[in-house]
């Protein structure tokens, strides 16, 4: 039975729904005919301009200490969703998505381990006319040819820290892929919101953010940089799936911290929230 | 007329039309709140004076009643507040929170409110009532039959307006201030001519007898007035007359009639004609002129009737849905927003949030950026304000309709309703199953036919039983509202309220379902999953077990979606088939406001998954937990509900938690502007919105004192939270707080 609050939604745990699904770090997916959605949501504002709908995607090769949705790493977590069906259920928003100057994001996981699905899903969002949004870490964003970017419009761009190591011990992979993607997108002139998670002891050395500000800054395509604090909103998928939490004891950044890191993006010349 | 001196001139001089005089005076408004004043010391005093009352109340419940004197417009003499700082008086009786009974519509109720409140009832009062004058109470009992007294019983039809008033009937209050009561009496007395020359007819003699009523009820108005040494016999000449003759219409019509729901209308933009008029000649300031609607306001949020303790915990507290509109276009595309439409607003901050008067915005996409930013603002400040679809609305009602109650429009003084409660269609769902008899006491309460038989329930079976378990319903429904109808006009009359309307009048029959969140579920169960009935020795069919997953209604998917506006437009149908008293025109509500916690009580295991006694949802709002895809899929799902088939309204609440997003307020109230102007252009018909934090109403469950004025928005209505029961506020706590 499905009627736990926030069944479907992301904030329920889901695991194993699909678990004939192909391992997610060999996935190479040619037609997306079928995606794997962890959930969606309707009605978000933090997740671009306007009112959104969000998918979250299943599979991510990053393994963030933070991750509030762990359960979106592999791809047999998600459901197995024809697009077609995506498709139709997006249509059923587009009027008032429209209306409400918002738009289609593509989160996950990680959007660009789907790389066909969730170009087709673009694609017919903007065949729908509206705005789109692709949130991703950059790890993969060299998949994400020009063709594709053409169907998004803006980026949220999680730079997850400066520091060679911290992004390691932070995400399990290499920051130069995220480097290179951003650098791209400046060049394309692709519109990026960077994004940045204020996690205390973690990724709040001085030195770490100001290397993010002074990278970004000089971007003009970064319209904003946006800080998010630190929560433990997730942490309770963590433990139901048996994973070692390392931050269980981490608090929220203070506001005296959230108020130094967004000095330090300003000062720096971002316009930073 | 020296009272109408400065007024434009027009129709509504040589007949009772107050939309044609708003129409040719009224001053539409496209600014922001910038202009308001604060409360005058004059309020601020009346208000102190009041504050050991409403504390009392929240620990006593009610604090006195005057059991002897039935009441009317004139049993009691003058009551004030505080004489010497009350710019507009008049109270129910002679004093403030001094409860007046009623027993023309039931002495049981009377009595029973008596016996909570712990007073004796008198005894010569008791000797009238039960020796020599019937009440409406008995008059029905005395018509039902006793298939609607078991469907009562089961609760499958409740709330039924048989022992008290039915309310849900606006006066033109405002028609005392424009015209006065001469002008009122005349106009009747035209009227009762062309009545004198029919021939006299059962429905002519009735008229007749209900016109001399009005027309006595029009003196005794005037004698009321007097009481509190005013003249209303003359048009008011001022703004502050304009303010309290019409407060002067309402009170008597809360004197006489003690309905569930006694509505003011639509008074601020027509009070606002008499305040513009004094702001131009100098006799009135901004002060002033706030200070005349503060303290209306606080006459309107200490109207109180004596119910039973039945009645406060099906509808929490006291309620009585003095709802007052607020906005809307007219019908030549004119905002009818003005200044006084943000004092009245304006109250909610001058007075604190309340859920009385039940402040109503009627929302078009078209009405000026200013005043939407305004409600928003404080929507977000109170939770007090309901929005209704006003471009919805309008081609219906015109552009001077009221809402009676909740989502009831009405346009106002040539139309009334019926009221009808509501049946609990889950209910009527587990007796197709079960071959009519009750799931909860295995009583044959329904007509007997086959139940459900087999492992599985077969979606076209359960649909063919259920279609006509409701045939059967509907039938029985309109049978019970005929007797209601015809009992209470004929002892329980509203003379005033009628004689605040014109004799040829719209009535419609006000039915209403409960729910139908809980039966699109159960259905789409039946056809999605696999449904096992599970059955007690006794075959009765008690629980279910569901296999697979479903589509659930509020994640706006047309698969369940189409079910929930098909339920609506089927039962509509069924309605129509039974002709109803005095050929009312049918209409039917989904809205339930708190009583879908009792509806619930009172209701077995459903095909749904719900357990027995689990609430359902409110109004038309989907099962809480299940919209679980935010807030746009349930809204858009509530928006399919089609409101041709639920002319009495469809009500949707919805919370949301104070946002900690990145944008700022402006940015926020653009955000949500947008959302109300989308939702209704989607065809949504109501949003009862609350911004709440989840923390804050858990703390005010355990700490009451703390909150006196928390004020939530339930299904179409407003209520002071700590005085909702423990399990009406579990209810709100556990719902859906949608995000952002």
């Amino acid at each position: 039975m499905t009627d736990e609050p926030w069944a479907h939604s992301r904030y329920a745990l889901q695991q194993a729904r699909s678990p004939d699904a192909p391992e997610t770090d060999t996935f190479n997916d040619p037609r997306g005919d079928f995606g794997w959605i962890h959930s969606y949501e309707t009605g978000s504002t933090v997740d671009g301009p306007g009112i959104r709908v969000t998918v979250f995607m299943s599979g991510c090769l990053l393994r963030c200490l933070y991750c509030h949705n762990p359960d979106t790493w592999h791809l047999k977590d998600g459901t197995r969703v024809s697009f077609e069906r995506a498709r139709t259920a997006l249509q059923a928003y587009a009027a008032p998505l429209r209306a409400m100057d918002g738009g289609l994001t593509i989160s996950g996981g990680e959007p660009l381990v789907q790389l066909h699905f969730t170009k087709r899903l673009f694609a017919a969002a903007k065949g729908m006319e509206l705005h789109t949004a692709l949130d991703t870490s950059g790890f993969l964003g060299a998949r994400a040819d020009d063709e594709y970017l053409r169907y998004v419009d803006l980026v949220l761009l999680d730079i997850k820290s400066w520091d060679p190591e911290t992004y390691r011990r932070t995400t399990g992979q290499d920051i130069r892929p995220t480097i290179q993607f951003a650098e791209r997108l400046a060049a394309l002139g692709k519109p990026v919101w960077a994004r940045f998670v204020l996690v205390p002891g973690l990724t709040d050395d001085p030195a770490n953010v100001e290397g993010i500000a002074r990278f970004v800054a000089p971007m003009r395509n970064v319209e904003w940089v946006e800080v998010l604090p630190f929560h433990q909103m997730g942490t309770f998928k963590w433990k139901a799936m048996g994973l070692n939490y390392e931050l269980s004891d981490t608090p929220s950044p203070s506001p005296d911290l959230v108020a130094r890191v967004l000095g330090q993006f300003r000062d720096a010349g971002c316009r930073a929230r | 007329m020296r009272e109408w001196i400065g007024f434009a001139p027009g129709r509504w001089q040589q007949t009772i039309d107050v939309r044609d005089f708003i129409q040719r005076n009224v001053t539409p408004y496209d600014g922001d709140e910038g202009f308001l004043v604060e409360p005058s010391e004059r309020t601020k005093a009346v208000w102190d004076k009041l504050q050991p009352y409403f504390k009392e109340e929240i620990r006593k419940g009610v604090l006195d009643v005057d059991a002897k004197t039935p009441s009317s417009l004139t049993a009691h003499g003058p009551g004030y507040i505080d004489r010497d700082n009350e710019l507009i008086v008049g109270l129910q009786t002679d004093a403030p929170f001094r409860r007046a009974i009623m027993p023309y519509g039931g002495l049981r109720m009377v009595e029973a409110g008596l016996k909570a409140a712990g007073i004796e009832p008198d005894p010569i009062v008791h000797d009238v009532f039960t020796k020599y004058r019937k009440t409406h109470n008995e008059g029905v009992f005395d018509a039902y039959t006793p298939e609607i007294m078991a469907c009562r019983r089961s609760h499958i039809i409740t709330g039924l307006p048989d022992a008290y008033g039915r309310g849900r009937i606006i006066g033109d209050y405002r028609r005392v201030a424009l015209y006065g009561t001469d002008r009122l009496l005349a106009a009747k007395r035209a009227e009762r001519a062309l009545l004198d020359a029919k021939w006299p007819t059962d429905d002519v003699i009735r008229e007749r007898e209900e016109l001399a009523e009005q027309m006595r009820a029009l003196t005794d108005l005037a004698t009321m007035a007097q009481s509190y040494g005013c003249d209303i016999t003359k048009p008011a000449s001022n703004a502050r007359e304009a303010v309290q003759w019409t407060y002067f219409g309402y009170l008597g019509a809360i004197k006489e009639a003690n309905g569930a729901a006694m509505s003011i209308g639509r008074v601020s933009s027509f009070l606002d004609i008499y305040i513009e008029r004094d702001l131009k000649s100098g006799a009135l300031d901004e002060a002033g002129a706030q200070e005349l609607i503060d303290q209306f306001v606080q006459k309107l949020r200490i109207v109180r009737f004596l119910r039973t303790p039945d009645y406060d915990a099906l509808f929490s507290g006291d309620p009585y849905w003095a709802t007052e509109c607020v906005g809307g276009m007219d019908l030549n595309g004119r905002p009818l927003v003005t200044r006084t439409s943000f004092r009245m607003l304006h109250t909610l901050t001058n007075l604190g949030p309340a859920p009385e008067p039940n402040m109503t915005v009627l929302w078009s996409k078209q009405l000026p950026d200013g005043f939407k930013r305004y409600c928003i603002k404080l929507s977000a400040e109170t939770s007090s304000i309901q929005y209704e679809n006003d471009d919805l609305m309008r081609p219906y009602w015109g552009d001077d309709y009221g809402i009676a109650c909740c989502v009831s429009a009405m346009r106002i003084g040539n139309q009334m309703q019926f009221f009808g409660a509501r049946v609990n269609l889950a209910k009527c769902l587990l007796y197709a199953i079960n071959g009519g008899r009750d799931e909860v006491s295995g009583d044959q309460v329904g007509p007997a036919a086959a139940p459900v038989t087999g492992d599985v329930l077969d979606y076209d079976d359960v649909v063919a039983k259920f279609d006509t378990m409701m045939e059967w319903l509907a039938r029985t429904y309109v049978h019970a509202m005929n007797c209601i109808h015809y009992m209470h006009d004929k002892y329980y009359y509203e003379r005033l309220e009628m004689a605040l309307h014109d004799q040829q009048i719209l009535r419609t029959m006000a039915f209403g379902i409960a729910g139908l969140s809980v039966v699109a579920d159960s259905l789409s169960a039946i056809k999605h999953a696999k449904v096992k009935p599970i059955r007690r020795d006794d075959g009765l069919v008690v629980s279910y077990e569901i296999t697979g997953d479903y589509p659930q209604y509020g994640n706006n998917d047309d698969r369940v979606d189409s079910i929930a506006a098909d339920l609506v437009s089927t039962f509509m149908k069924k309605i129509r088939k039974h002709p109803t008293y005095r050929n009312a025109v049918h209409t039917q509500s989904v809205l339930t406001i708190t009583s879908n916690v009792v509806y619930g009580r009172n209701t077995g295991d459903t095909p749904d998954g719900r357990k027995a006694g689990e609430p359902f949802a409110p109004g038309a709002n989907p099962m809480h937990g299940r919209d679980s895809h935010g807030w746009l899929a349930s809204c858009l799902s509530v928006a399919k509900l089609p409101y041709a088939d639920a002319q009495d309204g469809i009500s949707y609440t919805v919370s949301v938690t104070p946002s900690f997003n990145r944008h700022d307020q402006g940015e926020k109230i653009s955000q949500a502007v947008k959302v109300l102007d989308t939702y209704c252009g989607q065809g949504g018909f109501h949003m009862n919105l609350n911004v709440l934090n989840r923390d804050t109403l858990i703390d005010a469950m355990e700490h009451p004192d703390k909150y006196p004025q928390l004020t939530i928005r339930v299904s179409g209505y407003a209520v002071n939270f700590v005085r909702l029961t423990r399990e009406q506020q579990m209810d709100v706590i556990g719902r859906t707080f949608h995000g952002e």
